[in-house]
């Protein structure tokens, strides 16, 4: 049987929180949220997982499951504390991103009058210089992948560096997932580069549908499938398998 | 001892439409909720029905926001998002930015507006934090400033200015008629701080339910009683206030409404279908268009 690619894409979104230890992992949808809880359940049993509303959970909840092992109490109040406080990595969407990672949910076009109003900052903002940030989007267009965001509501290395001292020291963006590929920030002062590109995508598929010049290793590897293990968990967690309505094959 | 006429407790229970005729254009109104989450939307229908124009609006904004940016009364509007939750997008506040008619965005992060609110609740004129920093929020906003921390670590950090309310309304699940109120889901939000940054006066608190004091401890614990009266000016009494917003454990969101209430607002032909069947009338003409709406959508079914 081959690897299904929202397979490859959750296991690849749960890499993210690999090594994060006893801190909240927090997915904003459904496959950064399966990401979170795939970690929880195998490499990564102490991160700590919500249900989305207010309260974290012990145990391999089912995404949209209401029999809830509560273990905690996390509302919004606490969310902020928590994120102030760096003791979380959060895994967001991005409507647009640039090199440095500089990210986009509020608006696109002018923000005085914009040409879509989108969600507004949100959290953007605090995330980014607080706490451990990575990106998820389902689908890698240049209209995404852009030479600059048209309103900065996550704060990139470039801004970071300028702000300098705690801000600069701590800055910490992660991964981004996409339906293509796994990127980092390894490249040239934080630039975005290829860490791995999932199975059938190649190098230049990536290249034709990011629109800024990306950081290409001489090697990059096909990003892996789930091991047994990690299969079975995403059974568990996904049984109605909604995140195949995220990523398109 | 004190006299018996002054041991008498003063109810505060009044009315919607009561509430919202204290409510002068040009007023800073903050309204509690998140999303489409507990919104006092039976006052925010009330304060349709009004005059009152060139308002400041605060809220962690959904169709409350919405309804007010559709009628044209926001002047100026202080949010970090407009969102539907389970439909991401708002679609009037999303049509009033594209078409530029909220005069005056205020665009910040969701953390920095609790500080703004926490700020003027301790009545400090800012309070600091890395939130913001670096993002567009200190582009689109260029009246905010920083302050360098006094300390060795002299780190420069964003000074939240203080938000002082003249109006606040919330939606809770309990009071009593002194004003204690209780919320018995699982998020208070920042409910707290609207009334406590608000001016006494408008500081009014919608519920499901008055129950007498001795009874607000019947269906949740004194963990609940986050609200006290001595930041409650009125109490209004509004079974399904909420609605189509959650008010767990009462009531879920009315998904189909929220639905149908999207799809009203696509052209102005259907939203003005929308106003004339459910938003023409008194509050208890809402709850009764309502029920109807949903009998005939039961049928369909």
């Amino acid at each position: 049987m081959s690897t299904e690619l929202a397979d490859v894409v959750a296991v690849a979104c749960a890499e993210a929180w690999r090594g994060d230890g006893e801190i909240f992992a927090s997915g904003m949808g459904t496959i950064p949220m399966l990401g979170a809880r795939l970690a929880r359940a195998t490499f990564e049993p102490d991160l700590m997982v919500s249900d989305g509303e207010a309260f974290f959970v012990a145990g391999d909840l089912p995404i949209g499951g209401r029999d809830k092992t509560i273990e905690g109490w996390i509302p919004f109040r606490q969310v902020f504390d928590t994120l102030w406080g760096g003791r979380r990595h959060v895994m967001m969407g991005a409507s647009q991103i640039d090199r440095f990672g500089n990210t986009n949910i509020a608006n696109i076009g002018p923000w005085a009058k914009p040409k879509a109003q989108l969600l507004g900052v949100r959290g953007g903002p605090g995330n980014t210089v607080n706490n451990a940030t990575s990106f998820f989007v389902p689908k890698h267009t240049a209209t995404v992948f852009v030479p600059t965001v048209d309103m900065v509501s996550g704060v990139g290395y470039d801004r970071a560096a300028k702000l300098g001292g705690f801000i600069a020291a701590r800055h910490d963006l992660r991964r981004v997932i996409t339906n293509l590929a796994v990127l980092d920030f390894g490249g040239p002062d934080h630039a975005m580069r290829l860490v791995s590109t999932h199975p059938g995508v190649s190098v230049d598929d990536v290249r034709a549908a990011t629109g800024f010049e990306l950081h290409v290793p001489s090697d990059v590897p096909t990003s892996r499938g789930p091991t047994d293990d990690e299969a079975a968990a995403i059974a568990r967690i996904d049984p109605k398998g909604l995140r195949h309505r995220e990523v398109a094959a | 001892m004190n006299s018996p006429t002054n041991s008498s407790p003063r109810t505060k229970l009044t009315t919607e439409d009561a509430a919202v005729a204290t409510i002068e254009s040009g007023m800073t109104i903050g309204i509690g909720g998140w999303g489409s989450r507990r919104k006092p939307m039976s006052l925010v229908r009330a304060l349709l029905r009004t005059d009152a124009r060139d308002l400041t609006v605060v809220s962690y904004g959904g169709p409350d926001v919405g309804l007010l940016c559709a009628a044209g009364k926001v002047k100026r509007l202080v949010y970090g998002f407009v969102s539907l939750d389970s439909i991401a997008l708002e679609p009037h506040f999303r049509a009033a930015r594209q078409a530029g008619t909220i005069p005056e965005p205020v665009e910040y992060d969701e953390g920095m507006l609790q500080w703004a609110l926490y700020a003027g609740s301790l009545r400090l004129p800012f309070l600091p934090t890395r939130a913001g920093l670096g993002s567009g929020v200190m582009d689109v906003n260029p009246s905010l400033r920083t302050v360098r921390s006094p300390y060795d670590d002299a780190e420069e950090l964003l000074a939240v200015p203080a938000i002082r309310l003249d109006a606040a309304f919330v939606h809770l699940n309990r009071a009593d008629a002194r004003g204690n109120a209780q919320y018995l889901g699982p998020d208070l939000y920042f409910d707290d701080l609207f009334l406590a940054a608000c001016e006494p006066g408008r500081r009014f608190v919608s519920v499901e339910k008055v129950v007498p004091t001795e009874q607000l401890l019947t269906e949740g614990t004194f963990h609940t009683l986050k609200v006290n009266r001595s930041m409650v000016d009125g109490v209004i009494e509004a079974p399904n206030g909420a609605h189509f917003t959650t008010c767990e454990p009462d009531y879920g969101r009315d998904e189909a409404f929220q639905k149908a209430y999207v799809d009203a607002a696509r052209d102005g032909d259907s939203w003005k279908g929308f106003v004339d069947r459910f938003l023409s009338g008194s509050e208890a003409d809402y709850q009764s268009a309502v029920a109807a709406w949903r009998a005939e959508n039961e049928v369909k079914k």
